[in-house]
């Protein structure tokens, strides 16, 4: 892992951030799902949101990914205030997201989901399923070789092939921001491999990814910063390389902020 | 792995009986083969039950055969909406209520206002309240999706209040007034003697079918050669092509046989200074306008369902209406649309109905939305989202029709056919059911 390490000192931070959520705020209810949240990101950088359940990370992301209204605060996309209120305008920011659920059509194929809300057309205007297929193809060979099953309902594939179409859609479409919301939680270990090679790929090209994921020694394997959140606060974010994988899991449990760590509004103060 | 695929399916082949092989190499739905079993079934029934008890067989005739497919027609149109409706989770309860106003607003349009603007029997009257019957449906429609997808009220809700306010606005648009006879060429579209193309153009109709059904044919098997796509056996092809020719040809014969009437052969000769020869004028129907219509919405909405994004977010939004929202799709503007293309759809079908009874009248269209629903349930539509298909629903209709009609044949009083409909209608669904547990 010694180039992964070289990836994490290779971090410009000095420009301005690509996403920057400020102070957002959000209720279901009398549920605080996020309070008063900030976190960012810069280009090839991979920042891995942590914590423990209902901790508010997947309402986090879908705030910025426009599946939810904020109550407050602001999103800024490289320096600008965005507008963000319905997933076509996260879309137009080049923000893609695969969502913890995967977010399918269950009753159509593998193609439909992949370019859905994005078809290709023939030149009368009618759809171009023979060309998406072809398309579909090309992508899942890169991502998952073993992907057959190119006609039927995705309802009819297992949960790994199902989090395939998913990823390969948030990836096709030339993503500057990525959101992955348990990307690998239905994948064997090859695939986790392969989608690990991937983001690797992708910090290259200069994207910037937020990764989701329980697996703290996957997200210290991928991920160059942490931000933890405990009960819809941040508890405080970290360079992987100034935290232990421990003191990340005291951020996560006890919410108890270690001295290479920033602190947010979220961390203990015993 | 394709190599695996192979010989998984010439295992397959072994076992599989000459049935089950020949389904799989024509890919027809088992599912239509069954609604067609159903309605031979249905058609052989009436005829034998009144041949044994009334001791004559009306069922099978050329005269009952052309006068269900007119009646169907209104019902298979509204059906071909209502599949878009029901996929995206939704319901209709209005269609029947909405077709009685629709009937009404252009029945007082071409009878009381276009001939005073316009003057009696131009030929405008009937195109310009066509247009009005299509759009005030549309708006009402849209009117309905609005209320659903933006205000959040459920479409059982609002369908179910459009049924009673349509209704009463169709009293209420002329007081209870019957509105006849209608602008002399609307009356055409509902069909009657002289609202069909004869039989000469029922013959060039049925040669355009025909080289339609080899278009696709040989289109489709393009196309799958082209991307290497696995091709359905030659003779499959042959049989799919020959099957459906032949049910064309013995669908313009049977529209054929059935002849003017004497009185209405006479009238029209004495119109058009022909005299009638000893044997009297043999003057074929043919295929009814109103036929025409609904055979031309159901390739519509077939290719809108199948070929265009629109067609493509339905099935997304009946799937799972959060991965579509979430894919960028503008589920409540789709909403919108579906129902105001429900309201258009239902505006043609008022066309039809005020121009085959000739006349508009505020319960036009009573218990329809019933019939709708269950053409498109029994075509195939599940109400759990997400499935359904024109044809089905098209051919529905038409098991509805021919179970409502020959009811009425044999002699069955109305209390008797609304509950068999009533009962049909369970049965489906519950056949349904069996049938989407075992297949898939
Ligand atoms: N749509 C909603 N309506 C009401 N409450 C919600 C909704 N979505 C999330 N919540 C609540 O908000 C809190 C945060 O949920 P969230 O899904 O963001 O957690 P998470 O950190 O992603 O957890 P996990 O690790 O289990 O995925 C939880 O208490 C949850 O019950
Ligand atoms: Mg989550």
């Amino acid at each position: 892992m010694t180039d992964t390490a070289t990836q994490v000192d290779a971090i410009d931070r000095s420009g301005t951030p690509l996403i920057e959520m400020k102070d957002i705020s959000i209720a279901f209810g009398g549920i605080k799902a996020v309070d008063h949240a900030s976190v960012d990101l810069y280009p090839g950088e991979v920042v891995g949101l942590l914590g423990h359940n209902g901790a508010g990370k997947s309402t986090l992301i879908k705030i910025l990914s426009g599946a939810y209204g904020r109550d407050t605060g602001q999103i800024f996309v490289r320096g600008e205030e965005a507008t963000i209120t319905n997933p076509r305008h996260a879309k137009d920011y080049g923000i893609e997201t695969i969502y913890q659920t995967l977010a399918l059509a269950d009753n159509v194929d593998a193609a439909a989901n992949l370019f859905l809300g994005r078809e290709l057309l023939t030149r009368w205007g009618t759809l171009d399923d023979a060309a998406m297929e072809d398309e579909t193809r090309r992508v899942m060979g890169r991502l998952n070789p073993n992907f057959k099953k190119f006609k039927e309902p995705v309802k009819l594939l297992s949960g790994g092939q199902r989090q395939s179409v998913a990823i390969a859609r948030a990836i096709h479409f030339n993503a500057r921001i990525l959101i992955m919301d348990e990307p690998t939680a239905a994948l064997g270990p090859q695939e986790t491999e392969q989608v690990g090679q991937l983001i690797k790929q992708l910090k290259k090209d200069g994207i910037g990814i937020f990764l989701i994921s329980h697996d703290i020694h996957d997200v210290f394997d991928l991920a160059d910063r942490v931000s933890v959140m405990k009960n819809g606060q941040v508890v405080g974010s970290a360079s992987t390389k100034d935290v232990t994988k421990d003191e990340v899991l005291g951020m996560i449990i006890l919410g108890k902020c270690p001295p290479g760590a920033t602190p947010g509004p979220g961390a203990s103060t015993d | 792995m394709s190599d695996n695929t192979l010989t998984t399916q010439s295992g397959a082949d072994q076992k599989e009986g000459p049935i089950v092989r020949f389904l799989r190499a024509t890919e027809v739905d088992t599912r239509m083969l069954g609604m067609v079993g159903a309605l031979l079934l249905i058609w052989i029934g009436f005829h034998l039950y009144g041949q044994i008890f009334n001791g004559f067989g009306a069922f099978l005739t050329s005269r009952n055969l052309w006068n269900l497919s007119v009646q169907t027609s209104s019902i298979a149109v509204m059906a071909t909406g209502m599949v878009l409706i029901i996929v995206t989770r939704h319901i209709d309860l209005s269609a029947g209520s909405l077709l009685g106003v629709t009937a009404m607003v252009m029945g007082v349009v071409q009878v009381w206002v276009l001939p005073e603007m316009l003057g009696l029997n131009n030929p405008m009257i009937w195109i310009i309240t066509v247009l009005v019957g299509i759009s005030f449906g549309a708006a009402i429609g849209a009117l309905h999706g609005f209320l659903i997808a933006y205000m959040g009220i459920p479409a059982f809700i609002v369908t179910l209040g459009g049924l009673l306010i349509w209704r009463g606005s169709a009293w209420w648009v002329a007081r209870g007034e019957t509105i006849a006879p209608v602008d002399s060429t609307f009356a055409l579209l509902g069909g009657g003697p002289f609202g069909t193309i004869g039989a000469t153009g029922s013959w060039i109709v049925g040669a355009l079918a025909i080289v339609g059904i080899a278009a696709l044919l040989l289109m489709g098997r393009r196309q799958r050669v082209r991307f290497g796509f696995p091709l359905r056996p030659v003779w499959a092809e042959w049989t799919l092509g020959l099957v459906g020719s032949g049910l064309i040809v013995a669908s313009v014969l049977v529209m054929n046989s059935y002849l003017w009437p004497k009185g209405v052969v006479r009238r029209y000769a004495e119109a058009n200074n022909i005299t009638v020869p000893e044997g009297g004028l043999e003057i074929s129907h043919g295929f009814a306008i109103p036929v025409l219509i609904a055979i031309t919405v159901g390739i519509f909405m077939t290719f809108l369902v199948t070929r265009t994004r629109f067609g493509r977010y339905v099935f997304a939004i009946g799937g799972n209406p959060e991965a579509a929202e979430l894919a960028g799709i503008n589920t409540k503007r789709m909403t919108l649309m579906i129902f105001s293309l429900m309201g258009g759809l239902v505006g043609i079908s008022a066309v039809i109905a005020s121009a085959r009874l000739n006349a508009a009248t505020n319960s036009l269209g009573q218990l329809d939305e019933l019939y709708v629903i269950a053409a498109a349930v029994i075509g195939g539509t599940s109400f759990a989202g997400g499935i359904g298909t024109i044809y089905g629903a098209m051919l529905g209709a038409l098991v509805m029709q021919s179970l409502q009609s020959g009811m009425v044949l044999v002699g069955f009083d109305s209390a008797v056919q609304q509950m068999v409909v009533g009962g049909v209608l369970i049965f489906a669904v519950w056949l349904d059911t069996i049938y989407r547990r075992n297949s898939v």
